[in-house]
């Protein structure tokens, strides 16, 4: 972990020389270096160490009501592990990841083979319509989905589905998702598909092969790492599921429970119950997860891209 | 001849998906030029009566106009956090690409350590800090923490290290520039494309932020558009009395979405620029 950290910080070795033909001293160098940092520096420790630091801390207390806080070491993480509501939040939100993630990258995959293929006007078109959800807030964009979900003004109402029941309120959670991110992650694909060698597909064209074959046996192979960070990033985006489901929790709140994720449920133990400790407990768990599961991808694609 | 049929089909199945990521947008459309009875009578991917206007003065007199004072705070939390968060971050990422101080690789190490800690996962304790130092429900609760964008310096200190040369930095310091004046006049106009990618991106990501505001703010005074209309969402679902009608929320919706489209389709080139920086590395 710590060669993934330092490598790229270690690059500018061509400062060395060229500071000393100027002559100007170090100490000003090192000064300025420092003023230019610093409100940066400020900012990293006030809004994340320290945060961090505070959420670990309060993590470990309990309040009681008669001695206050209580110093109780891992009881908050002991209880949120056995928590049967935060188990059922994070079994949700992972079969959430598992279908939908895969699901939006196939579907931005596909888009990006196409606009990669083709180059009419209507295919630049193409290109903008398919990321311009993703200019929108999330919020607003869910909300909108809200109102396409309603029986009694959406277009779908003759279909006689109910979109936010019990059963499918998960499924229409992920079109809306899908809907504001397939075409984020197309641009993603798109710009690894433009970075191959386009001299293969001619190769391969005069061997004989259509524009499907070298889409599906050239392109898609040769990208194969871009998609599986892709993927594995989204999956971790999707433990942190919170917005979307707090919007359309009014829709139907017996389906969308206030523990439907682990960080709606994180939410509604601080702000509704005021059990800070225990929120903290498990937002502290949810990010060390997400934190040590991003690092864990990064190396070893990182790793493997090395190898080649 | 193959060729052709098999370029019917991939523009076909394009066109298919661009209905599917345009509906919403038509939908909501159409949706912002019917009154509320409307919305419910007339088939809702057509025009009925024509209401756009009717609903723009209803939106802006809902509760006294609070609908102006959220555009207002979301254009202000945008713009202030956007150019502090760019500034703070264009100062920090040249000085870890340009200039020797001690600890800069340890510091560097320790921003490149922390850039995958989830925003969401800090919301409650940044809140309960706020609280102490008696800063919640005003607008530094919103504005001060979207100042730090870790990714910002990451990216502008990718291109001020692969795309300004030394030579530029050291001719300036020849001339006698002092080190504020060579980071101003040389290396700030060399760093223009990517400070607008940063500068967009935390704008855009400031304007559309809903979780750090809905925790830190409870006046309504103070919120941004996100906060607002979903509390408006709410009352309207649950059938309270006195709240905004859907016809009016629609119509929020729409016009807190049209300068972001906007912005989306005039800089086109840096959100792309943006997305690719980040994911090459």
């Amino acid at each position: 972990m710590t060669e993934v950290q330092t490598s790229p910080a270690a690059a500018p070795a061509a400062v060395g020389p060229s500071a000393k033909k100027a002559g100007r001293p170090r100490w000003r160098e090192a000064t300025t270096g420092w003023l230019f940092v610093l409100p940066f520096a400020v900012l990293l420790v006030a809004f994340l160490l320290l945060p961090m630091a505070y959420a670990f801390k309060i993590s470990l207390y309990r309040s009681t009501l008669i001695e206050g806080e209580v110093f109780a070491l891992f009881d908050n993480y002991k209880q949120a592990i056995d928590d049967p509501l935060v188990r059922e939040g994070v079994v949700r939100v992972l079969i959430f990841g598992l279908v939908q993630t895969p699901v939006m990258i196939g579907i931005a995959l596909v888009a990006a083979l196409l606009i990669d293929a083709t180059t009419s006007r209507f295919s630049r078109f193409f290109r903008l319509a398919a990321f311009v959800p993703y200019a929108v807030p999330v919020v607003i964009g869910t909300l909108m989905w809200g109102f396409l979900y309603s029986d009694s003004i959406g277009p779908f109402s003759g279909l006689g589905i109910d979109f936010v029941s019990g059963d499918t309120v998960l499924a229409s959670l992920g079109n809306i998702v899908t809907w504001q991110w397939a075409g984020y992650n197309m641009i993603v694909i798109y710009a690894a598909l433009q970075g191959l060698p386009r001299e293969i597909y001619e190769s391969a064209r005069i061997d004989g092969a259509s524009e499907v074959q070298i889409a599906l046996r050239i392109k898609t192979p040769m990208i194969s790492s871009a998609l599986v960070l892709a993927t594995l990033f989204t999956i971790m985006g999707t433990l942190q599921f919170f917005t979307e489901p707090l919007i359309l929790q009014p829709l139907n709140p017996g389906a969308v429970t206030q523990h439907y994720t682990p960080n709606v449920y994180a939410y509604n133990q601080a702000f509704s119950f005021q059990q800070y400790n225990y929120s903290a407990a498990i937002s502290f768990l949810l990010g060390a997860v997400v934190f040590v599961g991003s690092y864990i991808f990064l190396f070893a694609t990182r790793k493997r891209s090395a190898l080649k | 001849m193959s060729l052709k049929k098999g370029s019917v089909v991939a523009h076909l199945a394009m066109g298919l998906m661009a209905i599917y990521f345009l509906l919403p947008f038509w939908w909501l459309l159409v949706a912002a030029t019917k009154d509320n009875d409307g919305l419910f009578q007339s088939a809702s991917l057509w025009f009925s009566d024509f209401n756009l206007f009717e609903n723009l003065k209803l939106l802006f007199n809902q509760e006294n106009g609070i609908y102006l004072t959220w555009l207002r705070n979301s254009a202000f939390y945008a713009v202030v956090s956007g150019v502090g968060a760019t500034a703070i971050s264009a100062l920090a990422g040249y000085a870890f690409a340009k200039l020797r101080f001690p600890g800069r690789n340890a510091l560097f190490a320790l921003l490149l350590g922390l850039i995958m800690v989830p925003a969401t996962a800090l919301v409650l304790p940044t809140y309960l800090l706020m609280a102490q130092a008696d800063l919640i429900d005003s607008v530094w609760a919103v504005i001060l923490p979207s100042l730090l964008n870790p990714f910002g310096v990451y990216l502008l200190r990718v291109y001020v290290h692969d795309s300004i040369p030394e030579e530029m930095l050291e001719a300036a310091r020849i001339d006698g520039a002092g080190e504020f004046r060579v980071f101003t006049s040389v290396a700030l106009p060399a760093m223009k494309p990517a400070l607008v990618t940063v500068l967009l991106f935390s704008m855009v990501a400031s304007w559309n932020n809903f979780f750090l505001p809905l925790v830190m703010l409870s006046n309504d005074d103070l919120y941004p558009l996100t906060v607002g209309l979903r509390a408006w969402y709410m009352s309207a679902i649950m059938g309270n009395g006195g709240a905004a009608t859907f016809n009016v929320i629609i119509t929020g919706a729409l016009v807190a979405i049209v300068p972001l489209i906007a912005a989306f389709l005039m800089l086109q080139r840096y959100w792309r620029g943006g997305l690719t920086i980040g994911s090459v590395k």
